[in-house]
């Protein structure tokens, strides 16, 4: 640092030399800049784009895992992928869960942080209980909800018994496995979602509200229309954008309950990837799969960042 | 237009006691300031008159009905807070057009969407958007409309508030130190506004400032409030001329009014640093604080009081010398109205005050009586010889 504070002092007492100098000092300093990004970059290169690159590139071939060549079969992936049933199914049953799983953890979620926010005590209390799913392992989670949700002895179908009503077989009967794994997705998603509104309505200051209530919105729905929803426009907004990319990835829920069956009735995107790539050993399949998986994922960002910059307000 | 009464106000937020017992009747058109300094309980009083805060015990009186337990709007006062507290996500239009709508459109005319559907919405939005470009016009803001708060500088900002105060026509006005987050400048000439603003409408205006300067050059009326209590109320110059108490003359005027330590003797007469004015006092003897205001102290090398000079202020039209005194833990502060005639820095200067520029108070800070003592009277021996 002094030896740098010495050449600069030199350099300035000095007539004549300043350009060169600097033009001097200039090139050094920029190639520097470029060895120093060098190792991020090549790290970005090898751990994030360069798999990308690979699967797409996976996916114009007929490699299979562990076999010794393959070659280039250019759309055929793509062709088989668009003709087959199973895929038209996995990609609806993806977007009704994603359909279903959004709206239910971002309302829910706001509504647990609105109600955790507006009471006095035992706050961290109800806090941390909501959180619990989103620490807990999703698959051991799982293992629970496969006994509650048990057609003899579950507690769901026990409760329902005691109530008079008919129980169901919910994660054996095709019209209600994929909805029982919406609501476990919410279940599972409320938590997270209900910590990022509470950080949100805490930013919210406290002077709009004594505004509101001066300005005559005298119910708790006008303030929230008028104050809380519109400022909490940015934090909704990235929310509902994780809300979904989680909701596409849905995977551990199904592989550990359902098996995407009964035929096929909860068969999802990353599970039909899953199986073709490493049950059917079919690499270059399942990553054309896993491109559409990537489009969506990559529309749905694109979405939020076109609209985040209209969303957030500066006070 | 509204009168509004305060009785035997308390306020308390857990244990810490923030309102001891406020009384004070605010006149229908008045301007009244509530002054002190920060943490005094001027803004928490403004909230409970306005609804916002429910006081300990006590009672709020707008027109001769008892304000408690009616909500805020339903008070119809107008609030103007520090922080503007303008709803960012809308445009100005539509923040000054808010408390209309609230007002004026039922809860499903105010729906998005549907409510534009809804019978009369249409017109009474016209009406609305008449008033709104009225009260924009009278503050010289209708080129504003269309922009976000955010876009807006504090002044602009302050007008918007102003003009989302005013809008509804409201009762009484209160303004919780709104000028405090302008730079100085600004701040003097919305001092103006806001006072043209009074003179303009008449309404009852209660004015929470910690700015004494504020206090005394807008309003009709200033309530000095140190520590919860009402200490004083009255005009501009019955505060300034007239304190009651030690903490009000102190915190009123600037510079600070200077407090010499005194004494008050058996006889009645004031003593100051060992001198002995020419003022007497009913009360009885022992320790008092004579406090002189900056433009009575008069440096004369006759004065009574002596020191040496530690600071200069030249304001161009004014000086301040800044005087230490033996006894005095702050320099005596005295106004100097021609600049071109300072002592110099280090240079020892005589000063004193007349009689009749003292203010006494007692041990307790509370206002004793003084009075011009009549000329000494030479003692006869001394007649003789």
């Amino acid at each position: 640092m002094s030896d740098a504070v010495a050449t600069l002092r030199r350099v300035a007492t000095t007539p004549g030399v300043h350009a060169s100098v600097f033009a001097g000092a200039f090139t050094a300093g920029r190639s520097a800049a470029y060895a120093l990004a060098a190792p991020a970059f090549v790290l970005m290169l090898m751990m994030l784009i360069g798999p990308l690159a690979g699967v797409i590139a996976l996916s114009f071939t007929d490699y299979q895992l562990g076999a010794p060549s393959f070659s280039w079969i250019g759309l055929s992936n793509y062709h088989e992928m668009f003709a087959d049933r199973v895929f038209w199914i996995s990609l609806k049953n993806t977007l009704t869960y994603v359909a279903i799983v959004v709206p239910g953890a971002v309302a829910l979620g706001l509504g647990v942080a609105l109600l955790i926010q507006s009471g006095a005590g035992l706050r961290s209390w109800y806090r941390t209980t909501y959180f619990l799913p989103v620490m807990a392992t999703l698959i051991a989670m799982a293992i629970v909800w496969e006994f509650m949700l048990h057609p003899q002895f579950g507690l769901v179908n026990g409760l329902l018994r005691a109530a008079g009503l008919q129980g169901h077989s919910w994660l054996q009967d095709r019209g209600t496995a994929l909805y029982s794994l919406c609501v476990i997705g919410i279940w599972q998603a409320v938590g997270f979602n209900m910590v990022l509104f509470l950080a949100g309505l805490v930013s919210i200051p406290k002077h709009l509200y004594d505004a509101a209530e001066i300005d005559g919105a005298e119910s708790a729905w006008s303030r929230f229309r008028l104050v809380t929803w519109p400022m909490l426009g940015p934090v909704t907004l990235f929310v509902v954008a994780i809300s979904a990319i989680r909701s596409f990835q849905v995977f551990d829920t199904v592989q550990v309950l359902t098996k995407g069956g009964p035929s096929k009735s909860s068969e999802v995107l990353i599970y039909t990837m899953y199986t073709e790539g490493f049950e059917f050993f079919r690499s270059g399949y399942g990553a054309a799969v896993t491109v559409v998986f990537l489009a969506f994922v990559l529309l749905l960002t694109l979405l939020k960042s076109a609209l985040g910059n209209r969303e957030v307000h500066y006070a | 237009m509204a009168e509004i009464e305060i009785r035997a106000l308390h306020k308390a937020f857990d244990s810490a006691v923030v309102l001891k017992g406020v009384d004070l009747t605010i006149e229908d058109g008045e301007f009244i300031s509530l002054v002190g300094p920060s943490g005094c309980g001027k803004s928490t009083l403004l909230r409970i008159i306005a609804g916002l805060e429910p006081q300990s015990s006590g009672e709020i009186w707008i027109d001769g009905v008892s304000a408690d337990g009616v909500r805020p709007s339903a008070r119809n006062l107008a609030m103007v807070f520090q922080s503007y507290a303008l709803y960012p996500h809308l445009s100005v239009f539509d923040n000054i057009a808010v408390p209309l709508r609230m007002k004026r459109l039922s809860a499903l005319q105010r729906a998005p969407l549907v409510g534009r559907l809804m019978p009369g919405c249409h017109r009474t939005e016209r009406v609305i958007r008449e008033d709104v470009e009225r009260v924009a016009a009278q503050l010289e803001i209708s080129p504003l409309l269309k922009r976000k708060p955010g876009q807006l500088s504090g002044g602009q900002r302050q007008r918007v508030a102003v003009g989302r105060a005013i809008v509804r026509q409201p009762r009484a006005f209160l303004f919780d130190e709104p000028l405090s987050n302008l730079d100085a400048k600004l701040r003097v000439h919305m001092r103006a506004e806001i006072a043209q603003l009074h003179r303009q409408l008449k309404t009852t205006f209660i004015y929470v400032t910690h700015d004494q300067a504020e206090a005394m050059t807008m309003s009709g009326r200033i309530a000095v409030m140190i520590g919860g209590e009402l200490i004083q109320v009255g005009a501009p110059a019955a505060i300034y001329e007239d304190p009651h108490d030690i903490r009000v003359a102190e915190f009123v005027g600037t510079p600070k009014i200077n407090a010499f330590p005194g004494r008050v003797r058996s006889d009645g007469r004031i003593e100051v640093l060992g001198q002995v004015l020419h003022a007497i006092t009913p009360a009885p003897a022992g320790e008092c604080r004579v406090c002189v205001r900056p433009e009575r102290i008069e440096l004369d090398t006759s004065g009574i009081l002596s020191g040496t000079v530690v600071h200069l202020e030249n304001l161009g039209s004014e000086a301040f010398v800044h005087i230490g005194s033996d006894g005095m833990n702050a320099p005596v502060v005295a106004r100097v109205n021609d600049p071109n005639q300072l002592p110099a820095i280090g240079a020892s200067v005589g000063y004193g005050f007349a009689p009749e520029a003292v203010r006494a108070f007692d041990a307790g800070g509370k206002r004793i009586a003084t009075s011009i003592a009549a000329r000494v009277e030479r003692p006869r021996e001394m007649a003789v010889v």
